[in-house]
């Protein structure tokens, strides 16, 4: 049984950058122990020796040429965005400066 | 008056398109007078594109008036899963992080169907960014099986399962990561096929789990996924993970004949876990088969029992780092009020997922994390390299494996919503086939007492659909049985 504890959750949340509030995490405590104790079932198996699946097909890398295509055009790649200047994604500050 | 265009199958409808019988605005009209009158009661679309569909069939007419060849899919009105992207409508996911986003281009896959001369009616429900396995996640709205509105109609491509069950269109898009195409066509008592990883380009399909995910058809019956492959397989450059391998004329597959092949059952999937009632469907629709000239040998899968782990560390790791780009800075919900970029990472994050997508992103970010990588993902690695060896040993024994598709048929709405694990164990008998990359078909089976569908599951070698065809058609052309219009559907 995979023993998860409040501490555990909010340190994943910072990893993975969300906010939970309390009743949330105290669910999650819970969850994440039944779900995680699930999967220690896999110790049951000896995987000495095996090698890990990178990929499920054998493939090896992919190359093309390197010729220049077109790409999409500003205003289609800014039309989605929240907040735009016509030419930049705008975001808020990201340094705290003076 | 409305006509019954809706209650045909794709190829039906491309040879009454393509000899005049009717044009393909008639169907068109057809389909969407009928997502009209089901679909206040099914809730599989979320957003119908009339006017667009009109246009389609509009340019599908005039090319037969000039005498140019119309496609492979002439007229066909097919539906497609919010996860596809698409520049027509908006592409979701059905997430609230997505709300509102328009694609600049299609996904490959619809690009191809467009090209082979379909009709696009509208965009389905799913479960948010397809984590799911009853449609219940969505943000948007419920979907109800067409056989009982009580019961979900599987996940996570919910709404292209009922869509077609419901005969609002002839054909759907669904993904399949862990079985979002066959499980909700076993519930709804359609065909779903996931083709083999690599078959069919990913490019435009927003990634779950990207070592796992592929495209695939719902349909009425088999010959209608032969013509949906003809049109969507083969290499792409825009996805490096296409296989790069002639495509067949997947129609060539379908010749009702089975004698002399060897079909596995795998003893793990035929345990107590199955409830007696799907084994009879099952045991009945294996015996159709043997009927038919097969030969039925027993095969191994010896670990089963641990494909669902696997999956659940696999698929959470991948979908923690595919939905880091949900940021909130090029496109989707941006969280308001905020004043530094910190927290607008994390409020848009917090804001936008619904509390599956959360739950996912933290197991596996758990997984991946350090201290926790070797024990759980590294792991998972290896004893996927071990499933994959066990379907690789019982392919030597056998030409295709038959199961059944889930272990039980359609649940209550509400029922398995508040215990995730026991909603990840819904997907037992399918998930296996996405870690070792295989292709699974479902197929209906018959109805259990209750009226709902069974669904009977056959996997093929990779690259080898067309022995799945072979297999399915086999069976749909003698099942002694015909599936008909659900009841709560009828006389609309």
């Amino acid at each position: 049984m995979a023993n998860i504890t409040k501490a555990d959750v909010e340190y994943v949340a910072g990893l993975a950058q969300l906010t939970l509030d309390e009743a949330t995490k105290e669910r999650l405590v819970a969850e994440m122990g039944d779900i995680l104790g699930y999967m220690d079932k896999l110790n049951e198996l000896d995987t000495t020796g095996v090698e890990p699946m990178m990929h499920v097909l054998e493939m090896s890398n992919v190359f093309r040429d390197d010729v220049v295509t077109p790409s999409l055009p500003r205003e289609t790649a800014l039309m989605n965005a929240p907040k735009t200047d016509g030419e930049y994604f705008l975001v808020p500050r990201i340094l705290d400066t003076e | 008056m409305s006509n019954t265009w809706y209650e045909k199958t794709a190829h039906e409808i491309r040879d009454a398109v393509r000899a005049g019988d009717v044009s393909a605005a008639e169907v068109t009209e057809s389909c969407l007078d009928r997502i009209a009158a089901v679909d206040g009661q099914l809730k599989a679309f979320i957003d119908v594109w009339n006017d667009a569909a009109r246009a389609q069939a509009a340019q599908v007419d005039a090319k037969i008036k000039n005498g140019e060849d119309p496609g492979p899919l002439a007229g066909v009105p097919i539906g497609l899963k919010d996860v596809l992207c698409t520049k027509q409508g908006t592409t979701t996911c059905c997430s609230q992080i997505l709300k509102g986003y328009r694609s600049p281009f299609d996904a490959t896959a619809v690009e191809r169907l467009a090209d082979a001369g379909a009709v696009f009616v509208g965009k389905l429900n799913m479960d948010e960014f397809a984590m799911g396995s009853s449609t219940e996640n969505s943000s948007l709205q419920t979907t109800k099986n067409p056989w009982n509105l009580e019961c979900v109609p599987g996940g996570s491509s919910g709404g292209s399962a009922a869509a077609v069950a419901g005969h609002e269109c002839a054909i759907t898009l669904g993904s399949d990561t862990g079985g979002s195409i066959r499980q909700p066509a076993a519930c709804c008592g359609c065909v779903g096929l996931k083709p083999t990883y690599g078959r069919v380009s990913r490019f435009g399909l927003v990634a779950f789990a990207s070592s796992l995910d592929q495209i695939g058809p719902f349909t009425k019956d088999v010959e209608d996924c032969a013509l949906v492959l003809n049109a969507i397989c083969g290499r792409d450059l825009r996805d490096s993970t296409s296989a790069d391998l002639p495509v067949p004329d997947f129609t060539q597959a379908l010749k009702g004949d089975v004698s002399g092949m060897k079909l596995g059952m795998p003893k793990e999937y035929f345990t107590d876990a199955l409830g007696a009632e799907m084994r009879e469907k099952i045991d009945t629709a294996i015996k159709v088969l043997e009927g038919q000239g097969a030969e039925i040998v027993e095969v191994s899968l010896p670990h089963t029992d641990y494909a669902v782990a696997t999956y659940y560390i696999i698929c959470t790791a991948e979908a923690s780092a595919n939905l880091a780009r949900f940021d909130g800075v090029r496109y989707g919900y941006r969280a308001p009020g905020v004043t530094n970029v910190d927290e607008l990472y994390r409020k848009t994050k917090t804001e936008g997922y619904g509390p599956e997508v959360r739950r996912r992103i933290m197991l596996g970010t758990y997984v991946l994390s350090s201290g926790y990588y070797d024990a759980y993902y590294l792991k998972a690695q290896k004893v996927r390299s071990l499933i994959q060896r066990d379907f690789n040993e019982a392919f030597e024994r056998c030409d295709a494996i038959v199961t059944p598709t889930a272990p039980t048929p359609a649940f209550k709405i509400g029922e398995k919503s508040s215990d995730p694990l026991e909603m990840y164990l819904s997907d037992i008998y399918t998930i296996s086939v996405n870690l070792a990359g295989l292709p699974g078909m479902s197929l209906p089976c018959g109805l259990t007492a209750s009226g709902l569908p069974a669904g009977l599951q056959i996997i093929a070698k990779p690259f080898d659909e067309e022995t799945l065809l072979r297999v399915a058609y086999t069976y749909e052309q003698n099942r002694g049985f015909e599936l008909a219009m659900p009841a709560a559907l009828r006389a609309q």
